[in-house]
């Protein structure tokens, strides 16, 4: 990463946490998961409680859907580590692989639930023009989308507008297709607690 | 509904938790300069470089970006909490926007 503190700023009961997961799972630790690590009173502890709550909280969204939605405000940030690790861990948990990489080819076209592909419309609009106005927001509703799942829905696209930006500044590493596999497997078990 | 109404609390209560705390707790950076960096307004150069593109095109910083701000004297400490800051800020902005024309739809709905 681009701030060695972050490569090597760490205690040694945080090393030897980062050695077992190493051994255990057979993959270089996530600088995603490193991060959170660092002066965790700064930040990781409560943005970890934060994307927990809106990836695994109580809602009417599945957690598929959530990681789908996860998957598809990284792509319209670009942001290649985001994108490749909540994918896959959308793909895992819809069992599902041909419907995620429908949406994220073609929202359109993909053949998805209309209020979920209405969502998703409106997370990506509001992601990449930074702002959506009410219209925007009538449309999501006319599909029977709740305004509890739009609630819910904005909460994934906070938390994601915040973890893409930082990858890309702080430059996290991308992982081989098996390293994010393993990471969605962990990510479905464990949440982001 | 109750249950619905409080699990939306949660949610917003632990953002706002995190926002208030890389604002207004201990940190490297000054609680001022932290604010700008939240509100990508006010920053002098070069920070202004690297925080508006963490703002709006994260994917285009560069270590370049990183080594002007250390060669103007910030620490990788100050630097971490303030790229977190502007980060958090953008996001912050989003959500507000989008639960405000939420708020605009629903009221509309209301009315008609």
């Amino acid at each position: 990463m681009r701030l060695e503190v972050l490569n090597r700023g760490y205690g040694p009961g945080t090393k030897l946490l980062f050695a077992t997961i190493r051994l255990f799972s057979r993959h270089p630790v996530p600088d995603a998961a490193k991060l959170v690590f660092y002066r965790p009173d700064f930040y990781g502890s409560r943005a970890k409680e934060f994307t927990h709550e809106a990836m695994r909280g109580p809602s009417p969204w599945s957690v598929g859907d959530r990681e789908l939605m996860a998957a598809y405000v990284s792509q319209a940030n670009e942001s290649a580590f985001c994108i490749g690790a909540h994918t896959a861990t959308a793909r895992q948990a819809y069992q599902d692989g041909p419907k995620v990489a429908a949406v994220l080819a073609d929202l359109e076209s993909a053949p998805v639930e209309k209020p979920l592909q209405a969502t998703l419309r409106m997370l990506g609009k509001l992601t990449r023009e930074g702002k959506v106005g009410a219209e925007d927001l009538r449309q999501v509703l006319s599909t029977g989308v709740s305004r509890q799942q739009v609630e819910d829905a904005l909460a994934v696209c906070a938390a994601f507008n915040t973890t893409d930006r930082l990858a890309d500044a702080f430059g996290f590493e991308v992982l081989s297709p098996e390293g994010f596999e393993a990471g969605a497997k962990y990510l479905l078990k464990r949440g982001y607690r | 509904m109750h249950r619905a109404v409080l699990t939306e609390d949660k949610k917003r209560a632990a953002y706002r938790a995190l926002e208030n705390r890389i604002l207004n707790g201990e940190g490297r950076a000054s609680p001022e300069q932290r604010a700008r960096a939240f509100s990508n307004a006010g920053l002098s150069s070069p920070l202004d470089g690297l925080l508006g593109k963490v703002a709006t095109r994260p994917t285009q910083v560069t270590d370049a970006d990183i080594a002007a701000a250390r060669a103007a004297g910030f620490s990788e400490d100050e630097l971490f909490e303030l790229v977190i800051c502007a980060a958090v800020g953008q996001s912050a902005r989003l959500y507000d926007a989008g639960l405000a024309a939420l708020a605009e739809a629903v009221a509309g709905e209301e009315d008609g």
